[in-house]
Parts: C-alpha cells; sequence; structure tokens
C-alpha cells in the first residue's frame, strides 16, 4: 500500500494539545509522524495539500443508535455509516438498545457482520441485562470475547441495585467497563422537560435536575462497593460534578460523558413544543449548560457524543410529551462543537480529546491521536466555514435534528479510515 | 381592532389591549344572552366543530351554547371515544377535520401543546379549550371578565389563587392573564401542589392559607384533582380541607368585600365549603358560568372577523 503525504495542515493532536502547522505522512493505514507544514513527500507518496485547513483524528461517538436490528426504517448500518462518514466520525460505537437488544453472543455477532460493510469503523455496546428489563445480567464474558467495547442498558436504569451490583462485580473480574445512566427512575418518570419556571409554564411533565444527582450517587456508591469500571453516560448538571470529583480522588475507575445537544442548546430551544428538541435527559438550564462546558475545559467531563438517535417523522409529530426523545447528531457533532470553538468556551486540542482521544482510551481502541503507530482515521476540516443547515441534507434516514434551519459554522472535508477516504473529494 | 390572531391558543400571545377589547366584546353578548330572544348572526354560515380529546361537559356546553347563539353551525366530537382510540395520530384527525372544511375549532386535549400541534396543520380558525396542564385561554377571560364586573376595574387587586395549582390550567392562564393587568398574585397550596419555578413566576407563594389570604381581594380556588390523589400529593382530603378548604373562618382574613371564585365543578368539602359556594353575597361561581358563555362568543366572533378578512383579502389578492 502506498504512502500519503497530507500537507500544509494545521494539525491538531489532543495527546499532546497541541494546535500547529505541520504535514502528516500515512502509511500502510497507519500515520508514520509529523512534519513540518511543507515537507517534501518521499518518494511515491500521494500528496494531499490541506490549505491550512485542521486536520484532526477522527471522532470516535461514543454512543449511537443504529435502527438495526428492528428499525431499519429509521436507521440503517449503511445509513449510519455514510452519516458518520460524512460528519468525520471514524469510529462509531454502537448503542445495544436495538429490537431485539443485543443482549447475547448470536445477536452481537449478527450486528458484527453487518457493521463489517460500513464505510467507517462500527463497534458494540452490548446490553448489561437480558432484553434490558434489569433482572439477570448477560453473557458479559462471551460478549466481552466477542468484541463488546462495554454494558450498557441505555437511558433505561437498572433499578434493582441487587441486580446492578452482582452485574458490576461480575464485570470486575473481567475488566469490563459499565456505562450507566444516571437518574433517578421514580423521580423522573414521565419527565420531557427540566422541573423550572419554563417547564411550569409551559405545562410540560418535569423532573428536578437533582434527580440525576441522586442517580449518580447511588452508582458511584455501588462503584465504590465493587470496584468496577464505571462511565456516567451523560452528566448535564452542575450539581452532579462534586460527586464525580469526589469519586475520583477515592481512587475510582470513573468517567464522565455529555451529550453535543447538552453543551450547545438549553431547555428555553424548546420553544413552542418543538418535539425535535425532546431529549433524555432533558435540555438543562443556561446555567447548567455553561458549568459543563467548563467541565470539559477542565476535564471533569471526558467525553462529548451526538448521542445519535434517529427517530421517524411518525415519532416526533405528536405533542411534546408523547414525542419520542432524542435526536440524529452523526454530521452535526463536529459543526456544533465548533459552535464551543468559536465561542471561546474549548480550543480544538480540548474537544478533540473529548470526541476522539478520551473515547478511544477508555474504550481500548488504539485511535484518536496523531502518533506514529496509530491508525489513519482522520479529518480535515475548516473550523469557520459558514453554512444553514438543511435536515433533508442528512445522510441520515431519520431527519430529526434540532439543528434544522440552524446557522452553522464548520465544514468537514474530508474523512479517512485507515489511510482510505471515506468522505469528500480533492483536497 | 386590535385582535389579529388567527388562533386563541393561549393568554400569552395576547397584548392588555386584546384582552380589553375581548372582554368589552363579551359584555355585549352578556346582555344579549339577557333577552329572550337571544340570537345573532355574527357566525351565519359557518361551521363549528367542538373536538373533545378529554371530556367536560360544561366546557363543550358552554362552546356549543356560544356558537348555536351567534348562528353557527356547532357540531360536537367526543374524540375520547373515537379513532383516536383505534391509533389515528393527532395530526391525521386533523387533517381529515381540515378537509371538512370547518371555520372554527374548539380543541382539548390532554397533553400541553397538542392544540398548537394541530393548530399549525389546518386551515381554519382554534381555539384552545385546555391543553394538558398548559393553558385554558377562553376560562382566564371569563374569569377576568367576572373580576371586572364584581370589582369595577381589572388591575391593582390582589388576587389569591389557591389549590391544586401544578396540574391547573386554569391557574397557569390566570396567572398569565391578571399578572399582564398588572395584578398582585399569590398563589397558595401544599408545597406538593405547587409547580417548579413558582418563585420565579413574579407571583408570591405561600403554604400558609391563612397567611395568604389576608387582605386578597379575590380568592380563586381549584379544583382538587381526586384522581391525582393515588399520587400522594396530599395525604387524605380531610387533611386538605382542614389545612386549605375555603371556608368562612379562612375567607375572614381576606378583604372584606373579597370575591370567590372556582372554575368548577366544585369537591364540596374538599377545596370549598358548600355553604361559601352558595353565598351570594360573596360567591360569584354561577356568574362566572354565565360569563363562560359570553367571553366564548367574543372569542369565536372576533376570530370569525379575522377569518373573514383573511379570505376576503386573500379573494382580492391583498397580503394582510
Amino acid at each position: 500500500m502506498s504512502a500519503t503525504l497530507f500537507a500544509n495542515a494545521r494539525l491538531i493532536d489532543p495527546e499532546t494539545g497541541s494546535d500547529a502547522p505541520g504535514s502528516l505522512l500515512v502509511r500502510d493505514g497507519r500515520i508514520v509522524g509529523a512534519g513540518a507544514p511543507g515537507e517534501a513527500a518521499p518518494e511515491g507518496a500521494a500528496v494531499i495539500d490541506c490549505r491550512g485547513r485542521a486536520l484532526a483524528p477522527g471522532l470516535v461517538d461514543w454512543g449511537v443508535k443504529i435502527g438495526e436490528p428492528g428499525e431499519r426504517h429509521k436507521e440503517s448500518v449503511r445509513s449510519a455509516g455514510l452519516a458518520a462518514a460524512a460528519g468525520g466520525v471514524t469510529t462509531l460505537i454502537a448503542r445495544p438498545d436495538t429490537l431485539p437488544p443485543i443482549d447475547t453472543p448470536e445477536s452481537l455477532e449478527f450486528v458484527t457482520r453487518r457493521a463489517a460493510d460500513a464505510a467507517v469503523n462500527i463497534r458494540h455496546m452490548a446490553a448489561l441485562t437480558k432484553a434490558r428489563e434489569g433482572r439477570e445480567m448477560v453473557e458479559i464474558g462471551f460478549l466481552t470475547d466477542l468484541g463488546a467495547v462495554a454494558f450498557t442498558d441505555g437511558v433505561r436504569v437498572v433499578t434493582d441495585t441487587r441486580v446492578l451490583s452482582r452485574a458490576m462485580i461480575y464485570a470486575r473480574g473481567l475488566n469490563a467497563l459499565i456505562v450507566g445512566h444516571p437518574q433517578d427512575a421514580g423521580l423522573s418518570r414521565g419527565a420531557a422537560a427540566t422541573g423550572g419556571k419554563f417547564a411550569s409554564l409551559y405545562g410540560i411533565p418535569s423532573v428536578s435536575p437533582m434527580a440525576e444527582v441522586m442517580g449518580l450517587d447511588r452508582d458511584l456508591s455501588l462503584v465504590a462497593m465493587t470496584g468496577c469500571r464505571w462511565h456516567a453516560d451523560q452528566i448535564t448538571v452542575a450539581a452532579a460534578l462534586p460527586a464525580l470529583d469526589r469519586a475520583r480522588q477515592a481512587g475510582l475507575d470513573v468517567t464522565a460523558g455529555i451529550s453535543i445537544h447538552h453543551l450547545t442548546l438549553n431547555e428555553f430551544d424548546v420553544g413552542d413544543y418543538r418535539t425535535f428538541f425532546r431529549f433524555t435527559p432533558p435540555l438543562r438550564s443556561e446555567d447548567d449548560r455553561q458549568a459543563m462546558v467548563q467541565a470539559v475545559a477542565d476535564g471533569a467531563i471526558d467525553v462529548i457524543a451526538s448521542f445519535h438517535t434517529p427517530q421517524d417523522e411518525e415519532s416526533k409529530r405528536l405533542p411534546f410529551e408523547a414525542a419520542a426523545p432524542g435526536a440524529v447528531g452523526l454530521q452535526t457533532l463536529l459543526p456544533a462543537a465548533m459552535r464551543l470553538y468559536h465561542q471561546g468556551g474549548l480550543s480544538l486540542p480540548q474537544l478533540w480529546r473529548a470526541m476522539s482521544l478520551n473515547p478511544a482510551r477508555r474504550l481500548g481502541l488504539p485511535s484518536g491521536r496523531l502518533s506514529a503507530g496509530a491508525p489513519a482515521d482522520l479529518v480535515l476540516f475548516d473550523p469557520d466555514a459558514p453554512f444553514v443547515l438543511d435536515r433533508f441534507t442528512l445522510l441520515s434516514k431519520s431527519k430529526n435534528t434540532p439543528f434544522d434551519g440552524a446557522r452553522m459554522q464548520g465544514r468537514v472535508l474530508g474523512t479517512w479510515v485507515a489511510g482510505q477516504r471515506v468522505f469528500g473529494e480533492g483536497a | 381592532m386590535t385582535f389579529r390572531a388567527r388562533h386563541l391558543l393561549g393568554i400569552d400571545h395576547l397584548a392588555p389591549p386584546d384582552i380589553v377589547q375581548l372582554l368589552d366584546l363579551a359584555e355585549t353578548y352578556v346582555a344579549l344572552n339577557r333577552r329572550t330572544v337571544k340570537h345573532s348572526d355574527a357566525l351565519a354560515g359557518m361551521t363549528q366543530i367542538n373536538m373533545f380529546f378529554e371530556n367536560s361537559t360544561r366546557t363543550q356546553a358552554s362552546f356549543e351554547l356560544a356558537g348555536k347563539r351567534l348562528g353557527a353551525d356547532v357540531m360536537n366530537m367526543a374524540m375520547a371515544q373515537s379513532s383516536v382510540k383505534k391509533g389515528e395520530t393527532l395530526i391525521d384527525t386533523a387533517l381529515t377535520l381540515n378537509a371538512m372544511q370547518p371555520d372554527l375549532l374548539v380543541v382539548r386535549h390532554p397533553h400541553s401543546g397538542a392544540v398548537n400541534l394541530l393548530a399549525e396543520k389546518v386551515t381554519c380558525a382554534v381555539i384552545n379549550a385546555g391543553d394538558g396542564r398548559h393553558e385554558h385561554p377562553t376560562q382566564a377571560l371569563l374569569d377576568a371578565l367576572t373580576i371586572r364586573r364584581a370589582k369595577g376595574r381589572l388591575h391593582r387587586l390582589t388576587i389569591a389563587i389557591c389549590g391544586d395549582i401544578a396540574h391547573s390550567r386554569v391557574a397557569r392562564s390566570n396567572l398569565i392573564l391578571l399578572g399582564k393587568m398588572e395584578n398582585r398574585i399569590r398563589l397558595i397550596g401544599p408545597a406538593t401542589l405547587m409547580p417548579a419555578g413558582a418563585a420565579q413566576m413574579g407571583v408570591e407563594v405561600f403554604e400558609d392559607m391563612r397567611e395568604g389570604l389576608k387582605g386578597a381581594d379575590v380568592v380563586m380556588m381549584l379544583r382538587l384533582q381526586r384522581e391525582r390523589m393515588d399520587g400522594g400529593f396530599i395525604p387524605s382530603e380531610r387533611e386538605y380541607y382542614h389545612r386549605w378548604g375555603l371556608d368562612a373562618a379562612k375567607l375572614s382574613l381576606a378583604a372584606g368585600d373579597a370575591i370567590v371564585m372556582h372554575p368548577g365543578p366544585m369537591n364540596r368539602g374538599v377545596e370549598i365549603d358548600g355553604t361559601l359556594a352558595d353565598d351570594i353575597n360573596r360567591s360569584v361561581i354561577q356568574d362566572q358560568v354565565e360569563m363562560g358563555v359570553a367571553v366564548r362568543m367574543a372569542a369565536l366572533d372576533l376570530l370569525a372577523r379575522n377569518l373573514r378578512a383573511e379570505r376576503g383579502a386573500a379573494a382580492a389578492g391583498v397580503m394582510v
């Protein structure tokens, strides 16, 4: 396989925290090393002139719902792969909340086979309990051997603490990662908004942000008890941060994530019951949003993901509280993240640490870096290119995005997986 | 004319002059309704469909009467028993109805925002007759008219709204309307029935009813939604009545000429003492029912005028 030199790039390396002009040499699908911007190409190498645009590790999207099996009309492995490539996502982590869920070695083998044809790398999380019912743990050992990168019941909270504690103890023995959705299930039952003046005036059933803190406190107590590796799927309120900090200081192996939507939108965006803005957990106050941006900056929150959740038109054309939660995000993750960059909240290396390096590290994947030996999973983008998003241009089968009609800045120009171009043309 | 809206979806969208205009027009219908011949041709030739996805005999009857007195062809659809139960979506229902060319749709729905969603899909005028916990604009307007007639004004009054505020769209529309008219509003009730963020709504919040009633000009009681009692919002009806039920002793703390209101239906002996409810010197509860018909006539009339103007302009090729 031949070599490719990415010349005249603005290299974003989250591992070293650098954002500087340079070039990157790729050979046989792997990164060989970085050099000066105008470095001469080795003999026989193809040259891609990046024209000063940003070149970074491809995004590793932590939690993506694919509708396969069960809801292929919402999203297929193929459409998700195309959307990912167009969004600069080189590895997407598929969630097990399919129909039926990925809770057996057989179902994991099926989706793994399907994923082999996708444009980008797809890895899978498996369910933590059978049928995601919270009663019996899955075959964590078999599923780990088959490549499950983590175990989660998604937004369904395992309310039986004995079941959860046993799964955690068992997972610890296998060094498996458990991903939990911190939320008190009783308190948040039926809620579609964050409790407060807005939800009360609009008459939307709501939940106090404290439900998240309570859920996190419970989960962290169980982690302390069992010593398992654990990741809080979404931390979205400032009041939850101290508990996370205490857990880390106590030496627990804990990380935390957040969706790009909770970092860039707030509860008021729901406006007149716009169901594209219905999320689980619901959008938070502006104070909480700002606190979360700061938490990403100082490393308290490790991972930013799209939490891509395709929903068809029928699932969204309903009264707000009856509409299905979630939004597609594979193609909007990068431009939405640029909002945080342009607002001065986060630098590009900080963003890529949370969107690429940290998720890869936590899941034991080799990508997310620009250092020698890493896979040549790359995204070339223009952080400044403006555009107005038209949801019907998205490659995802579902078009439910809160950014429809929004002015965005930041465009993906090219995506490479293991050195092969999977999106864009020219340079 | 200031009221130019296509729909009446909530109080939030109305400016104080809109509210005054609507109430003034309603006054003329109060007079009409007290005559032997209670008929106007304001809606002659128009079709009004009342779609109630949630049962409400009183509100539906009030809208039906209002439409008929204005000369509209009125049809009632009890959606709670209809094809909606068979899985038809709200939008499908709306499109089907729209194809029948109604002029006015009166809609009640158990979900907040559902009426707004429906209004986007139809070409006629829509009146929100109550959506979830969100708004019930004609109730707030009829309450406003009742207050204005009883107190002689609709501003600078101290108005206490008491009871199950969290679940009440009546309370929500009222606090928006009465707030817009520069009144002092107090919310009184157990903390479990107080909406989140109430303190940030420009109102005073009281858990102690005696404290909250002091000097109030208007005491607006809300129905305790018995069907929600299983959720454990209050320990028992008798304890509720003891602490938050309105009786003569508690009312004596309000202003000497304070009026007592209730949107009905009442739970006598739960949120209000039966004798007090019937006391014609204090209670304006029957007036509220009467004003309800007049206010709904005014709302239907104004929306019909706007609709006619819009259609006339469209026919003439002019933008309004």
